[in-house]
């Protein structure tokens, strides 16, 4: 069959470290696979910048409020080129954003946990990016042209935004016990969040296998989310912080830290619009989108009016 | 109501330092010129990136096809005669 030849000769070059380009042949799965896990990539890094504009007016400086603007100017840049890689794979950018509106396209769920102290900005920028930083930096190898160029250049923006995070954390930790203790508050409650946006156990992730196979993925959710958690162990000790979890210990033998069972109950629930935030996250992003309808109208018109001055100049 | 309408799809290309050549970097929605430059500014210059923007109409651009694309280059793999190690030169020459 012609298909089998040409899926053989996919797997080659996957198998070869040869990037797949838009108007390669590529399988409707993979396609498909793709499609869905970069606008879903795209969707968090739009969805999130609204956990953050929720403390941009009561940042306690000028210095933090023109660093958190440029960190969400940074993630609605994201976000365009991911949504761009996807319409490389043949989808349109209306279609995208309406199955994120019709409830029907994800978005990590750590941006449904309420932002509600200034401590948030820092654990946000400190764990969740800490956390997206170790899946973007495997994903650079993506067997996906588009995909992997985009994660390049996120991996390079993303570097200063995990740094102002932990700034935040030290200057609070350092700082009279009340600002210790909203550091620490802020580490307990993001930090199991944090370690969820790695997905399932290996076991339970449902695209998880084809996606190593086609090189979607490179490394799988329990291997990435092990590395999160090696690195950031120390960043929180050293500052005298404690982690919410008993069972966090060094191994010896193995050379990682073992850490206690995941509350997937809690999870699930929040994947499936359950969280504290789904509602509220998803409405803003409706009004949002409708509220600026008129701009977009506006540019059409005045585009239309330009082309035809041409025409007739 | 029609489809929503997120404007035409811009290829980019910026120059990272006068002189060099443009090197394609993204693409952005824009309606029109002036807007399509503003977001190209604001979407891939953010820490000095480049200092000159070319922005071409994806429709626009012509591309190789990559089917026929052994075909294509075949009549340039013969002429070897077009590389400087080609060339015999007698030992100890200089400055060639």
């Amino acid at each position: 069959m012609e298909d089998q030849k040409k899926l053989a000769e996919f797997q080659e070059k996957i198998d070869a470290d040869i990037k797949i380009e838009p108007r390669d042949w590529m399988p409707e799965k993979y396609r498909q696979n793709l499609i869905r896990q970069i606008s879903q990539h795209a969707h968090s890094e739009i969805i999130g910048m609204q956990p953050e504009k929720n403390w941009l007016t009561r940042a306690p400086s000028i210095r933090a409020k023109k660093i958190l603007m440029a960190k969400i100017q940074d993630e609605a840049g994201h976000g365009l080129y991911l949504y761009c890689a996807a319409e490389t794979l043949g989808v349109k950018r209306e279609q995208v954003l309406n199955l994120l509106h019709e409830g029907k396209a994800k978005y990590s769920s750590v941006f449904n946990y309420p932002t509600i102290s200034w401590a948030d900005m820092g654990a946000i920028g400190w764990l969740v990016d800490g956390a997206a930083i170790v899946n973007q930096v495997s994903l650079q190898g993506t067997s996906y042209g588009p995909y992997s160029r985009a994660m390049v250049k996120i991996c390079m923006e993303e570097s200063f935004h995990q740094r102002q995070g932990y700034e935040i954390v030290v200057t609070l930790a350092k700082g009279t016990p009340e600002q210790k203790q909203m550091a620490q508050d802020a580490l307990n409650r993001w930090w199991w969040p944090s370690v969820m946006m790695f997905g399932p156990h290996d076991a339970e992730s449902a695209h998880s296998n084809q996606s190593l196979k086609w090189k979607i993925k490179r490394e799988s959710n329990d291997e990435l989310r092990q590395r999160f958690i090696d690195k950031t162990i120390h960043q929180g000790e050293i500052l005298g912080l404690t982690f919410p979890d008993p069972d966090l210990k060094w191994n010896e033998s193995t050379g990682h830290y073992d850490y206690g069972e995941i509350d997937w109950d809690e999870f699930w629930n929040v994947v499936k619009g359950n969280g504290p935030g789904n509602k509220q996250r998803l409405k803003h992003h409706i009004e949002a989108h409708e509220n600026g309808k008129w701009v977009r109208e506006a540019a059409i018109a005045y585009a239309d009016k330009l082309n035809s001055k041409t025409k007739t100049a | 109501m029609s489809e929503d309408n997120q404007g035409i799809l811009w290829e980019v290309f910026l120059q990272p330092k006068p002189g060099r050549p443009f090197k394609h970097v993204g693409s952005l929605h824009a309606y029109d010129k002036k807007m399509a430059m503003t977001a190209a500014r604001d979407l891939y210059t953010r820490r000095g990136e480049g200092k000159g923007i070319w922005l071409v109409r994806a429709e626009d651009i012509v591309s190789s096809e990559l089917e026929d694309g052994e075909a294509f280059y075949d009549p340039s793999n013969d002429k070897i005669y077009r590389h400087p190690t080609f060339y015999n030169l007698p030992d100890g020459v200089k400055h060639i």
